[in-house]
């Protein structure tokens, strides 16, 4: 059982009864650590302090962009996901959608500058979906949004967290 | 501390057993008005037309009733419900509310997976966290009714009523709060934990002026540390029968929503608990108990229910299932939908105003409440915005959202809601210009920048199943 120092802590606390009920839940994901490929070494993907996550295509033209396996868990049940407009050009920080459970609503904000490209809209339908696979990136995983990226939005990755460091963060909260 | 607070409880129980001649040692009463804050990130955000690129508050991962308490913090540490080591033990996630560590859920249930169990079996809440009192001596009566505008004199033994404590002359809410009647000149008042402060200096300044004015004696006590339990859902009354001392004597059907009973529990280690004042009612819409236990005496109650109804039949819940309970019964949550700018007629509370009252007044704020009891076209004050209930299309709404009309003009604001987890639509109260408050009306409401289709609904969104003793309908 969870000790009383963690449970002052409520989303860690949350987290850890999560983590023990579903074994699949809260771990970097295995994109991040996938640095052994070596064809892959430009391959990134980074998290915010926000909780969002964005992965970046082999050129660095497009990149995906989702919210985290911790923060789907800490929101709970999400019932509905707000999508961003298609050609829709936002900076770093700018909100681009929402997530909804029965008792909150967060805005998503993206990570990076760019233009949005697709959204998935499995997520209008089946907003759970989110909860499923957050970071899944596949056409029934709950991704949020592809985007065009140009030279300024691969640069603001710099400032994100690759996923060892976003662990670590998400540790101390 | 805990020992400390048990001392305390006990000359409390010592104390009430020298005033109260009989079977009233400990009390409380009906129905607390606990309270889950809705998600101030949401209400943080302005309404705005702007563009997404305006930055707004990005997904915090913390609770929101962590994010809410954290805005109203008391200076002081915070407290522990008898309950809190039982809560920890099931796995409750803590958070601050109402200066103490609350659980907003459990481990073993999402919040709505616990509120679709309360509607179909039965929860146990804690609510111990509310602020119980003890009214008594000859001027009782006099002094509620002087700060309250229900019928005390009206109210029966063992009769409870919905309240509001009102300023003076303004007759604005400063809390809302259930009164239980145990005696000719006895009363159990419950008040909301997130008014403790404020709440016990208005009523120890307006008793001292009761006084100052010639009033009769009252004897004003709080009894700290006391447990409050609410037991809610269509199983309750199976389960505490199965949980009775003697169901020989004590015939729960015979006890109707509003009533209360002095019950005792038969408790794991074959002891029998002392007489528990237990009101039927409660905060979610269901039929239900609240039952007040001496602090030293909490924790077996609760472990002798939880146990003798099995977890098949009966799951502890927090406060985020009883935050999306009680908006689906339309009931009000003090610091949201109610406030001390807002007069009971605004607030379509006029129903706890007695009826001997709307005549002869005599309560802080009564010529202000009772000339707006009047509508404007039949020559009265009337009031300018009311609480109304809406089911609003797409996106949630939540508190603060702006309500416009057809031409895209403010005509009011709201001040609770939520994705409905029994009818899956989006419910929400808030207060609209009057003229559009009526069932039926279409306006939009305005959810991060977008406006969304309307819908004015009469309240509880969710049928009340209140035990009236008649066969359900």
């Amino acid at each position: 059982m969870a000790s009383i120092a963690r449970n002052l802590r409520p989303a860690v606390s949350r987290l850890a009864f999560t983590a023990r009920a579903r074994t699949s839940t809260w771990r970097p994901s295995p994109f991040g650590l996938r640095a052994f490929s070596a064809t892959r070494a430009a391959f990134e993907k980074k998290y915010t302090k926000d909780h969002e996550w964005v992965e970046l295509s082999d050129d660095k033209k497009t990149a995906t962009i989702g919210i985290s396996e911790y923060a789907a868990h800490a929101l709970g049940d999400v019932v509905y996901v707000e999508l961003p407009e298609l050609e829709l050009t936002v900076s770093a920080g700018d909100a681009i959608g929402a997530v909804e459970s029965v008792k909150s609503a967060s805005d998503i904000n993206s990570p990076i500058s760019c233009t949005i490209t697709a959204i998935n809209s499995l997520l209008e339908e089946k907003p759970s979906t989110i909860n499923g696979g957050p970071e899944d990136t596949s056409s029934a995983g709950g991704w949020v949004a592809k985007a065009e990226v140009a030279e300024v939005g691969a640069q603001d990755l710099a400032g994100l967290m690759d996923a060892e460091r976003y662990k670590a963060f998400t540790e101390e909260q | 501390m805990k020992s400390l607070r048990a001392g305390k409880a006990m000359r409390d129980a010592a104390a009430s057993r020298r005033i109260v001649p009989r079977n009233s040692q400990f009390c409380s009463t009906a129905a607390p008005r606990p309270s889950i804050p809705q998600s101030s990130l949401q209400r943080a955000i302005p309404p705005s037309n702007s563009t997404p690129r305006i930055a707004r508050p990005a997904i915090r991962v913390t609770d929101t009733a962590l994010r809410n308490a954290s805005t109203t913090a008391s200076t002081t540490e915070l407290q522990k419900t008898p309950l809190y080591d039982l809560h920890v033990a099931h796995g409750g996630k803590m958070v601050p509310f109402g200066g103490f560590h609350m659980p907003v859920q459990y481990d073993s249930l999402s919040v709505s997976a616990s509120h679709h169990f309360t509607r179909s079996h039965a929860s146990l809440f804690d609510v111990s966290h509310m602020v119980q009192h003890r009214f008594s001596g000859s001027g009782a009566t006099a002094f509620l009714e002087k700060i309250t505008p229900c019928g005390i004199s009206e109210l029966g033994i063992h009769r409870s009523s919905l309240s509001t404590l009102l300023l003076p002359t303004t007759g604005g809410i400063v809390d809302d709060t259930i009164i239980t009647r145990l005696g000719s000149e006895l009363f159990y008042v419950v008040t909301n934990a997130g008014c403790r402060e404020k709440d016990l200096a208005y009523l120890k300044e307006h008793l001292d002026a009761f006084v100052k004015d010639g009033g009769a004696r009252v004897k004003w006590e709080v009894l700290h540390g006391f447990g409050l339990i609410a037991l809610q859902g269509p199983l309750s009354e199976e389960i505490l029968t199965g949980a009775l001392a003697e169901p020989e004597a004590i015939q729960l059907k015979e006890m109707l929503f509003g009533q209360s009973k002095f019950i005792k529990i038969q408790l794991l280690n074959n002891e029998i608990s002392s007489p528990l004042l237990t009101s039927r009612g409660g905060y979610t819409g269901e039929d239900g108990f609240e039952i007040s236990i001496p602090a030293a005496e909490t924790v077996a109650v609760t472990e002798a229910l939880l146990q003798t109804a099995t977890p098949e039949k009966l799951q502890l819940a927090g406060l985020g299932a009883r935050d999306s309970l009680r908006l689906e019964a339309g009931m009000c949550l003090y610091g949201h939908d109610l406030d001390e700018a807002t007069t009971p007629v605004e607030a379509a509370l006029s129903w706890v105003i007695g009826k001997s009252r709307r005549t002869r007044g005599g309560f802080y704020g009564d010529s202000m409440i009772l000339s707006q009891l009047k509508p404007k076209s039949k020559g009265g004050a009337g009031v300018a915005r009311r609480r109304i209930g809406l089911v609003v299309q797409g996106a949630p709404a939540r508190e603060g959202a702006e309500i416009v009309n057809d031409i895209g003009e403010n005509i009011g604001h709201i001040t609770s809601g939520c994705p409905s987890p029994t009818l899956s639509k989006n419910i929400a109260m808030g207060y609209i210009k009057d003229g559009f408050h009526k069932s039926g009306t279409e306006v939009e409401v305005v959810v991060r920048g977008k406006k969304r289709k309307a819908v004015v609904t009469k309240m509880p969104f969710v049928p009340s199943r209140y035990w009236k003793g008649t066969a359900p309908a």
